[in-house]
């Protein structure tokens, strides 16, 4: 029975793929490229997973699959800064610091939540590690290839390392109420930081002490490999884009000097609900910003946000992204992004920018993807109306080259993984007050207390 | 000299500005005869009009293409923009709940399992800061309801204007009862099949129990007739389920899995209530039975995720026009408290996955006025009715389109809220970067 399933599947999956993997003409599209402007009745050529020509009335050779977009709007794929999608752990909520951890090391390719998230036009996220701890785990950049069953096939390759740093409440509960070790206070988050970077320094220079005495001495002996004090010591090099869970305005300016004092200047912030109150201090930091649309008043360090926190933060010349942090959120970025222009009045190319090109700088892949450019990866999302219009329907999305989305050929059911015991697949009513970046915390730590 | 003046002028200003800012939630609502013109009126029961709206003593005093204005009426012209009356969410926690993770701001789940007697009116605080941040997106009026339990307390519908919870009633109430389920909360409820079948046993047993109970505490009540030695012992659940099972005010039953609805069909059958389901995410596998049951639904959130891993990624956006195609009355909630601003967007959403705009204005303005019998006071503008209204300048579920003004029981309120107020003060920011 199972088997037949999986052949099933795999029939499914064979006829879903195109027969030239990576190449297809789009044709005839307004295109938004975000970074060059909109282009009416315009085709995208794409060869090998990349963009190679835009431009009007393209050819491409016999036997292409070419996509009729008439009356459709062409979009570069769009980026989530922030999710814990295909993952099986989120938080190693185990000690303030776990720099060693890598939530790529769990990746799920066979999460269903990976074809939700391209079903609305989402061709990359960034897979982080959750804010229990001041220094989290390290994240992962994925493309959107489901389909795939090796995790290795997720990772986007070459893009840069990161890792989860967080303040304010989640670390102080976890550590300070949760376990009574520092931090219980924004005061000892601040601490964490220091001391952790502080040790790495040390771990650094006996390392070069090292480096310099065994070319002096063959019996040098080396100090002790510690994979927390590599990674951080990586940050310190700058080697680590650090991604910070944030809130307050007081604790995003703590962060920013200590990098400051650190040498470190590769940050962005997340979630960043007070980030619009230190617009000017993020900007002249050349810290990014991903937010939220409009969440607020979930907790009581986003009771005092505004729903205009990208418009404000945008209009400072900060680098902002709108992400999700959510498996149902993230299959709307495209009207998340357009609530800028009802709370700020931001321009079609600035609300764009927030799920597109601003996410990939914040991650590092902007010279890959994030707009629609000759030369970049053809991660492409076509919709039926602008997708900005609360009307648009997501008609196909496109990876590397291959459609990986499509709205007029894909079954209803998707699942690359099915449970041969169960007759009828549960019912989820999603009534669950979840804070995503704490998935995991506290059934690791209250265990049994229920 | 002139700008030594100038700047104390300035400086004045921003004090009394900034004292203004400290002292007040929001600007001061404004009361009066206001004359709309030159608007084009969305009457959602009546067409499409071009001309004017008067509104005077609260209510909408006339509407037509060439009317006079009348003495001392304020008249705001609305060249180019719509009038449109004011959204209707049915179903939200707006004023129970403050700050979400401070469990003392929160005010919709009191303790005991079935417990109509409590009123969620009681705990309206017409001063959250969510009621402003609403009600500038263009919804004027939300049912507020508790939640948890079988029987977490009776609901109400409100206005979001007002001092108090009485001011901001809107003359409708309803007693919640939570259908037991045999659905898992979300992905962390990792009950085994058997737990949830006991815990679905056990929360109809105490349904059933307590609708017995009230039964019997009815035929009583109706037999004592106001004698004080015949009257039953005084019980506050029972007594406030007296209009339930008296037919005076209806229950909004939360379901939501197929088979639970299934079974919540029956059960409200043999019961013989006022019903009006809720939730009801799988409605699109059984609308044929709820509209054969002639039960009015109102569904939402539109933007949620399906309910099974192996259903379409877009079943929550299509249930709404699932169930209207079936026949079902059908409204939208957002099922929200700080958010519930996003009900037009919710309504976009139905709108463009199969329900068609019309149909989804008519699902958060008349269809849920009609759900609460109070079709003849809101959801539609027409000579009469409550001034519950706004103005756009442009469709009210697009993103883009920006509120002008607003209008709730004929008073003009100023577009404030604290999310407006942060904007206008950090947009640029006194002191920058220097200081």
């Amino acid at each position: 029975m199972r088997s037949i399933i999986l052949l099933l599947l795999f029939g499914i999956i064979a006829s879903w793929l195109p027969a030239q993997e990576g190449t297809l003409l789009i044709k005839n599209g307004t295109v938004l490229t975000v970074t060059n402007g909109t282009l009416e009745n315009t085709d995208v050529l794409v060869a090998d997973g990349k963009i190679r020509r835009i431009g009007k009335s393209l050819s491409a050779p016999a036997g292409t699959l070419t996509i009729d977009a008439t009356g459709q709007f062409v979009m570069p794929g769009i980026i989530d800064a922030h999710s814990h999608l295909a993952l099986d752990g989120v938080n190693e909520a185990t000690n303030p610091v776990t720099a060693e951890v890598w939530v790529g090391d769990a990746l799920d390719p066979l999460d269903v939540g990976i074809y939700r998230a391209l079903a609305g036009g989402v061709t990359a996220s960034h897979a982080m590690h959750g804010s229990a701890n001041a220094i989290g785990g390290q994240c992962e950049t994925i493309k959107h290839r489901y389909g795939v069953y090796n995790p290795n096939e997720l990772r986007m390759e070459g893009a840069p390392r990161t890792i989860k740093f967080a303040l304010g409440e989640n670390p102080m509960r976890v550590h300070g109420e949760g376990r009574n070790i520092m931090p219980r206070t924004r005061m000892g988050v601040e601490q964490v930081f220091r001391n952790a970077f502080s040790e790495a320094k040390v771990y650094m220079a006996a390392q070069e002490k090292y480096e310099q005495e065994r070319r002096s001495n063959a019996n040098a002996v080396p100090p002790k490999y510690d994979r927390r004090m590599e990674t951080l010591a990586d940050i310190l090099r700058g080697d680590i884009i650090i991604h910070c869970h944030s809130y307050r305005a007081d604790e995003i300016a703590m962060l920013m000097e200590v990098c400051k004092d650190f040498g470190v200047d590769r940050l962005c912030f997340q979630h960043v609900n007070e980030g619009f109150k230190v617009a000017p201090e993020l900007a002249d930091f050349g810290a990014g910003a991903s937010v939220f649309a409009d969440w607020w008043a979930y907790k009581f360090e986003v009771y005092y946000s505004t729903a205009y926190n990208a418009a404000i933060l945008s209009k400072n010349g900060v680098v902002t992204s709108i992400n999700s942090d959510d498996s149902e959120l993230i299959r709307h970025l495209y009207h998340e992004a357009a609530k800028t222009q009802r709370y700020g009045g931001l321009s079609d190319d600035e609300a764009l920018a927030l799920i597109t090109i601003n996410p990939a700088k914040q991650l590092g892949i902007a010279e890959r993807t994030g707009s629609l450019e000759v030369g970049k990866d053809a991660d492409i999302a076509i919709f039926s109306a602008h997708p900005l219009s609360v009307y648009a329907i997501p008609q196909k999305t496109i990876v590397d080259g291959v459609i990986r989305f499509d709205i007029e050929n894909d079954p209803d059911d998707m699942r690359l993984d099915v449970n041969p015991a169960e007759d009828v697949p549960a019912v989820y009513l999603h009534t669950e007050e979840i804070d995503n970046c704490m998935e995991g915390v506290f059934e690791q730590l209250f265990m049994g207390e229920k | 000299m002139k700008s030594i003046i100038k700047n104390i002028g300035i400086s004045l200003l921003a004090l009394l500005m900034s004292h203004q800012l400290l002292a007040q939630q929001v600007s001061k609502a404004s009361t009066g005869t206001f004359a709309l013109t030159n608007a084009t009126i969305e009457t959602v029961t009546n067409g499409t009009v071009k001309g004017t709206l008067i509104i005077s003593d609260g209510k909408i005093a006339d509407i037509g293409g060439n009317l006079p204005i009348p003495s001392g009426a304020t008249e705001i012209d609305c060249a180019g923009l719509t009038i449109y009356p004011g959204l209707i969410d049915g179903g939200t926690r707006l004023g129970l709940a403050e700050v979400g993770s401070v469990s003392l701001t929160e005010d919709f789940n009191e303790i005991g399992d079935a417990t109509p007697q409590m009123q969620a009116l009681t705990a309206v605080n017409p001063n959250s800061v969510a009621i402003p941040v609403t009600r500038v997106n263009g919804v004027t009026t939300v049912i507020t309801k508790p939640s948890g339990g079988v029987m977490p307390g009776t609901a109400s519908l409100i206005h979001l204007l007002g001092y108090t919870p009485k001011q901001m009633y809107g003359d409708f109430q309803a007693v919640v009862i939570n259908y037991p389920s045999s659905g898992r909360r979300g992905r962390f409820d990792r009950r085994s099949d058997e737990d949830i079948k006991k815990a679905e046993e056990k929360a109809l047993k105490k349904l059933n129990d307590v609708f017995d109970e009230a039964y019997l505490y009815h035929r009583i009540d109706s037999a004592a007739a106001g004698k004080a030695e015949m009257m039953p012992d005084y019980n506050p659940a029972l007594a406030a389920l007296l209009p339930v099972v008296r037919k005076e005010i209806p229950v909004m039953v939360e379901v939501n899995a197929a088979k639970d609805i299934q079974s919540a069909l029956r059960w409200v059958e043999e019961k013989d209530l006022n019903v009006i389901f809720t939730g009801v995410a799988e409605g699109w596998r059984v609308a044929d039975e709820i509209a054969a049951a002639k039960i009015p639904v109102i569904t939402g959130p539109v933007l949620s995720l399906p309910t099974r891993q192996s259903d379409r990624y877009n079943r929550a956006y299509t249930n709404a026009a699932a169930l209207h195609k079936a026949g079902v009355k059908v409204a939208l909630r957002t099922d929200d408290a700080e958010n519930v601003r996003n009900l037009p967007f919710n309504a976009g959403f139905a709108a463009a996955y199969g329900m068609g705009k019309e149909e989804a204005l008519k699902a958060v303005t008349i269809v849920p006025a009609e759900i609460f019998g109070l079709d003849d006071q809101i959801g539609s503008l027409e000579k009469g009715k409550i001034a519950n209204l706004f103005v756009t300048d442009g469709d009210p579920f697009e993103p883009k389109t920006q509120i002008k003004h607003l209008f709730i029981s004929g008073y003009n309120i100023p577009l404030d809220s604290r999310h407006i107020r942060l904007y206008n003060e950090f947009l640029d920011r006194e002191p920058g970067l220097s200081k």
